[in-house]
């Protein structure tokens, strides 16, 4: 599937300046919409992707409460982590798969011969990959719920507040090192290996977050994590931007 | 001329190392808290140091190949991750050696560790991602762009000692310690500058030879009218 099909005007049978010829440069906005509709276009047909993750994140939840027992004072009082470790292994799947997509058929190819900035391919990925997380993550809660029985002592909305940082801040280092790795020997192996330890100050401010929303804030501590999660997010999310198209180029 | 600077850099770190350490054990006071133990700070610290050193090198270099594709840069961040991947892990050894008696544990979950933990895997995914890719081009921009993202822990690893005041002291500086130590400390971390430049020209040299070999072979090939799989014009 390419970009360029939906957004290039038709060519003109007898053009009538050589200008008109060229196909119209596209804004890195609508270049970014575009991918992304077709990106999720293509996750809505199949539902595979995420389909596996929330299974794999199911199961990780489930591993958890195996690993340690019944124990459930033990489980509540950690859901935070579980829920991010869970958010996390699953994103592993999932950024890797979003570009498995682009290199069938050499996908990838056609998507930048589109006359688009290439950095809506970096913006239209990462987000459609974070959404894809915030999916899960809404998805997963009540499982914790019922498994951990967790309640939400503050507000949840600030749950939902930590949870769409939390994603956006895994998928933008995410789908930079997806696009490396993609392309690279023994991807499996790498993905994790680059990815993990650059998103543990974001693993770690999510999940004493999401444990402050859990089990209550006496200390008013919530919003100095929160402030954490949106640096790291405006650090990765900008370096991204910058970066990426010198990944993808040949 | 580069030979020169070469083993004069090797001969200047040895004996700079061998002078300072042997202040270190002899002739610098014993610390007022840990005695004796506080001696292994002439290793511990110029080691960090020079990791630190290294890996900004690397950042640089890899900037500097996204402006200028060269294979000196390349070969230069290659060269500067290695030697600052060595030197890192051996300074976290040294501090667990000094933590152990000090603290009581060889290692803390203490932010200075644990970031300088998360430092040295991050150098080690750049370093296995060079070996995973075949294509020198790819490599050197790819590995260059994953270099410029680890190295936002190098401010990180630095500051937090600051930030998060916990077991791992602040920096020392010399209106803190005895001057003895200050004097024994430099000449240390400057034979472990003098020794790491050495180490990094050593490899860096070798990183080009390397590169130089992988970009030639289609041309040594050229009778065959085979074209050039690669830009070699990048090795200057």
């Amino acid at each position: 599937m390419s970009l360029a099909a939906p957004t290039t005007p038709a060519t003109p049978a007898t053009p009538a300046t050589p200008e008109r010829t060229r196909p119209r440069a596209i804004g890195v906005l609508s270049a970014t919409l575009a991918l992304l509709r077709k990106d999720l276009l293509i996750e809505w047909r199949t539902r595979a992707r995420l389909n596996a993750i929330i299974f794999f994140a199911l199961a990780t939840l489930l591993m958890f409460s195996f690993a340690l027992g019944p124990d459930t004072k033990l489980l509540e009082k950690n859901a935070g982590g579980y829920y991010w470790l869970a958010i996390l292994f699953a994103s592993v799947l999932a950024l890797g798969e979003s570009f498995r997509v682009e290199s069938e058929n050499a996908c990838l190819d056609g998507v930048r011969l589109a006359p688009a900035d290439a950095r809506a391919i970096f913006l239209s990925k990462a987000l459609g990959n974070a959404l894809l997380l915030t999916a899960l993550g809404v998805i997963l809660f009540p499982v914790m719920v019922g498994l951990y029985g967790v309640r939400i002592a503050t507000s949840p909305v600030d749950l939902g507040i930590i949870l769409v940082l939390g994603c956006l801040a895994l998928s933008a280092p995410g789908t930079v090192y997806a696009a490396i790795s993609s392309n690279a020997r023994a991807r499996d192996v790498l993905l994790p290996l680059l990815l993990f330890p650059l998103v543990i100050p974001a693993l770690l401010s999510a999940t004493k977050a999401t444990t402050l929303v859990l089990q209550g804030d006496p200390m008013n501590q919530l919003n100095s994590w929160l402030g954490l999660l949106s640096g790291f997010n405006l650090i990765y999310w900008g370096v991204g931007f910058l970066l990426f198209p010198r990944i993808i180029e040949d | 001329m580069g030979k020169f600077i070469k083993w004069g850099m090797l001969a200047s770190g040895l004996v700079l190392l061998a002078v300072g350490w042997y202040l270190g054990l002899a002739w610098a006071p014993p610390d007022r808290e840990m005695g004796d133990v506080q001696r292994i700070m002439y290793v511990h610290v110029p080691l960090q140091w020079m990791a630190m050193v290294a890996m900004t090198v690397n950042f640089v270099a890899a900037v500097a190949y996204l402006f200028k594709a060269s294979w000196k840069w390349d070969s230069a961040a290659e060269a500067s991750a290695e030697v600052g991947l060595v030197l890192g892990t051996a300074g976290m050894i040294t501090g667990a050696i000094w933590g152990r008696p000090t603290w009581g544990v060889y290692w803390s979950w203490d932010p200075r560790l644990t970031t300088e933990a998360i430092l040295l895997v991050t150098y080690t995914g750049y370093l296995v991602l060079r070996r995973f890719v075949e294509d020198p081009d790819k490599r050197a921009t790819w590995s260059s762009v994953v270099a410029i993202i680890g190295a936002i822990n190098l401010p990180i690893v630095w500051f937090s000692v600051r930030w998060w005041r916990s077991l791992h002291q602040v920096q020392s500086t010399p209106k803190t310690v005895d001057p003895e130590m200050v004097l024994t400390l430099r000449i240390s971390a400057f034979g472990m500058l003098a020794l790491a430049i050495y180490f990094m020209m050593v490899r860096y040299q070798q990183a080009l030879a390397e590169r130089r070999a992988e970009v030639a072979l289609p041309e040594a090939l050229g009778d065959a009218g085979l074209p050039p799989a690669h830009n070699s014009s990048k090795v200057a």
